[in-house]
C-alpha cells in the first residue's frame, strides 16, 4: 500500500509534526501561540508576491516570499504593541486579518493571469500534502530537520530564557537575540508546513500538540518529547486518512487528529487531566465531610 | 443600482462591525472574535446538515450557537489550566477544521463552499433579494439591518453596564451585575454580527472589520462614545475606498476592503498629531538635542 510517493509524504508529515511540536512548545511557553497564527496567515501574500515576481512555483522561491511577509507580520505586531496603547490581542488580530486580506487580493490577481489558474496557489489555503511532488517533499524534510536540530541545540538556552530571563541576562546570555532566533524558527516552521497543511491551519500544528503535551508533565524535556510525538502521530494519521479519498484536504484532517489527541490528554492525563482532577476534588470533599461529621459527634 | 447595493452592504458591514468591535478592543477579547469568525463556519454547516436549507434564519441560529460554544469551550479549557491564547488557538482551529471537513463530506454540491466562506461574494449581493413588508432589498442588507438593530438596542440598554463590566469588573461584580451573563450575551452579539456580515464579505473581512476600525478608533479617542463614532466612520471609509480600488484593479472586493483597513490604521498610527509615530520620533530627537546642549 505504501507506494513510493506516499512513503515520502508520510516521512515529510512526520518530520513536520516533530518540528512543529518542538518549536510550538517553546512558543506556547512564551505565550506566543497566536502570534504563530498571525504569521501563518501572513504567509499568503508572500506566496502570491513571490509567484507574481518570479512567475514560477518552485517551492524554495515561494517559501522565501512567505518567510519575508510572515516575519514582517511578526515584526509589525511587536512594533504596534511597542509604540501605542493597543494590546497584543488587538495587534495580532489586526495584522492577521489585514495581511490575509492583502493575500486574497493578490491571489485573485494571480488567478486572473493566464497561467495563474494552473498555479495551484489556492492549495496553499488548506494544504495538499498527499499530492506534493517529491522535490518539494525533499525541501520540506530538510527544512524540518534543520528546525529539529536547532531546537535540540538551543534547548538549554531557551529553557533558561523562558523560565528566568533575568538570570539568563545576568549570566551573559544574549536574551534578545535568542528571542529573535526563536521567532525566526517559528516563521521557518510555518513556511515549511504551509504547502502541506495550509496557511489557515498551520498555526494549529504549533499550538495543539504543545497544549496537549502540557497536560502530561511539568518537565520541559518530557513536554517537548510528548509534543513532538503528538505532532508526528497527527501528521502521519492525517496524511494516511486524507489519502484514502480524493478531495479531502490534508490540513483539516491533520488538525482533527491533533484535536483528538488533545481531547484524550485533556480528559485522561494523570494528575493534570480533567478526570483525575475531578476525582481528587471529590475525594477531598468526602474527606472533609467525614471530618466534619466526626467533629459534630 | 447594483453598485449602490454593494456599497450599502459594505458600509453596513463597516457600521455594524465597527460598533460591535469597540468593546472587543476595550475588553481585550479581539482574538476571541477572530476565533468566532472561524467557528461560525462550523455552526452554519451543522445548521445546514440538520435543516437541509440555507435560509438566513437557521444560519443565524447556527452561528449564534457556534459563537456561544466557542466562548464556552475557551472558558472551559482555561479553567482546566490552559493559558488563554493556547485555549483560543486549540478551540477555533479544531472547530474550523471540523467545519471544513463537514463541507467537503456532506455539502460539496451546495452553495456552501469554503472559498465563498473565506472571501464572500459581495458582488453577487444585489441578486439575492428578500421581500419584507413590501420592501424588496438584498438579503444581506436585511440581515445586516436586523443585526445592527440588535446591536444598537443592546448598547442602548446596557451601555452603562457594559462600560462598568469592561473597565472595573470587580466593582461591577460587587454591586451585583451579572458579568458572566453580560460576557455571553455580548459574545452572542458578536457571533450574530459575524454571520450577518460574513455571508456577503467572507470571514477574512469580518475579522478585519471587527478589529481594524475599532483599533484605529482606540488610537483616536479617549471616550467610548467617540470611539464608537470614529470606529463606524473608519469602517465605512474602508468599505467605500476598498470597493472602488477593487473595481479599478479588478480584484477581490472583500480583500481590498481589508487592505484599506490596514492602510487607514497605518495612516493614523504613523501621522496622528501628538502621539503618532512620527511625532514621537521628533520628540525623541528634540529631547536628545536638548540633553546634548545641557551636557555641553
Amino acid at each position: 500500500m505504501l507506494t513510493g510517493n506516499l512513503l515520502w509524504v508520510l516521512i515529510g508529515a512526520i518530520l513536520l509534526g516533530v518540528a512543529a511540536g518542538l518549536n510550538g512548545t517553546f512558543a506556547f511557553l512564551q505565550k506566543q501561540s497566536l502570534v504563530g497564527d498571525a504569521a501563518a496567515h501572513a504567509a499568503l501574500p508572500g506566496i502570491a508576491i513571490a509567484y507574481l515576481v518570479f512567475q514560477q512555483k518552485d517551492l524554495p522561491i515561494l517559501m522565501l516570499g512567505a518567510a519575508i511577509t510572515s516575519a514582517l507580520a511578526v515584526y509589525m505586531i511587536q512594533w504596534i504593541v511597542g509604540n501605542s496603547k493597543l494590546k497584543a490581542d488587538a495587534a495580532i488580530g489586526f495584522v492577521l486579518s489585514v495581511f490575509f486580506g492583502i493575500g486574497i487580493v493578490l491571489l485573485t490577481i494571480v488567478n486572473q493571469s493566464s497561467a495563474g489558474n494552473q498555479s495551484g496557489l489556492n492549495d496553499f489555503i488548506f494544504g495538499k500534502a498527499a499530492t506534493m511532488a517529491k522535490s518539494d517533499l525533499v525541501w520540506l524534510s530538510s527544512s524540518a530537520l534543520l528546525i529539529i536540530l536547532m531546537c535540540l541545540l538551543f534547548f538549554k538556552e531557551w529553557k533558561l530564557m523562558i523560565f528566568d530571563p533575568v538570570f539568563a541576562k545576568g549570566i551573559g546570555l544574549p536574551v534578545e537575540r535568542l528571542r529573535v532566533l526563536l521567532t525566526a524558527l517559528t516563521v521557518l516552521t510555518i513556511v515549511t508546513g504551509i504547502q502541506a497543511v495550509g496557511v489557515i491551519l498551520m498555526a494549529a500544528m504549533l499550538i495543539i500538540p504543545a497544549a496537549a503535551a502540557r497536560f502530561w508533565s511539568n518537565h520541559l524535556g518530557i513536554i517537548l518529547v510528548t509534543s513532538a510525538f503528538f505532532g508526528a502521530l497527527s501528521g502521519a494519521l492525517g496524511t494516511i486518512i486524507s489519502s484514502f479519498r480524493t478531495g479531502l484536504s490534508t490540513g483539516p484532517i491533520i488538525v482533527l487528529c491533533a484535536a483528538s489527541l488533545f481531547l484524550i490528554s485533556y480528559f485522561f492525563a494523570p494528575t493534570r487531566g480533567f478526570i483525575s482532577k475531578s476525582l481528587k476534588k471529590k475525594a477531598f470533599k468526602q474527606r472533609n465531610v467525614v471530618k466534619e461529621a466526626a467533629n459534630h459527634e | 443600482m447594483n453598485e449602490f447595493w454593494v456599497l450599502l452592504t459594505g458600509s453596513l458591514v463597516g457600521i455594524t462591525c465597527g460598533l460591535t468591535g469597540v468593546f472587543l478592543i476595550l475588553r481585550k477579547t479581539a482574538m476571541i472574535a477572530d476565533a468566532i469568525s472561524h467557528t461560525v463556519l462550523f455552526g452554519i454547516v451543522v445548521a445546514f446538515m440538520i435543516t437541509q436549507s440555507l435560509s438566513g434564519f437557521w444560519m443565524l441560529v447556527g452561528a449564534a450557537i457556534a459563537g456561544l460554544l466557542t466562548t464556552f469551550l475557551v472558558q472551559l479549557l482555561q479553567s482546566g489550566g490552559l493559558q488563554e491564547d493556547a485555549a483560543i488557538g486549540v478551540v477555533f482551529t479544531s472547530l474550523f477544521a471540523l467545519g471544513v471537513l463537514f463541507i467537503t463530506l456532506f455539502a460539496g454540491n451546495v452553495h456552501l463552499d469554503v472559498e465563498h466562506v473565506l472571501m464572500g461574494e459581495i458582488a453577487f449581493v444585489p441578486w439575492d433579494t428578500w421581500d419584507i413588508l413590501g420592501f424588496s432589498m438584498p438579503k444581506a442588507v436585511w440581515m445586516l439591518l436586523i443585526v445592527l438593530l440588535f446591536n444598537i438596542l443592546f448598547l442602548f440598554f446596557f451601555y452603562k453596564e457594559m462600560k462598568l463590566t469592561t473597565f472595573d469588573p470587580v466593582f461591577a461584580l460587587s454591586i451585583g451585575l451579572p458579568i458572566v451573563a453580560m460576557h455571553y450575551s455580548y459574545m452572542t452579539l458578536v457571533s450574530l454580527t459575524t454571520v450577518a456580515a460574513f455571508d456577503s464579505v467572507g470571514a477574512v473581512l469580518v475579522v478585519a472589520m471587527l478589529i481594524g476600525p475599532a483599533a484605529t478608533a482606540y488610537l483616536m479617542s479617549k471616550s467610548v462614545l467617540r470611539m464608537m463614532i470614529w470606529s463606524m466612520f473608519f469602517g465605512i471609509t474602508a468599505a467605500i475606498t476598498g470597493y472602488y480600488l477593487a473595481k479599478l484593479w479588478n480584484t477581490s472586493i472583500a480583500g481590498m476592503m481589508a487592505a484599506m483597513i490596514g492602510v487607514i490604521f497605518m495612516l493614523v498610527f504613523v501621522f496622528k498629531p501628538h502621539d503618532g509615530w512620527i511625532w514621537k520620533m521628533f520628540k525623541r530627537i528634540k529631547l536628545k538635542d536638548t540633553k546634548v546642549h545641557v551636557e555641553s
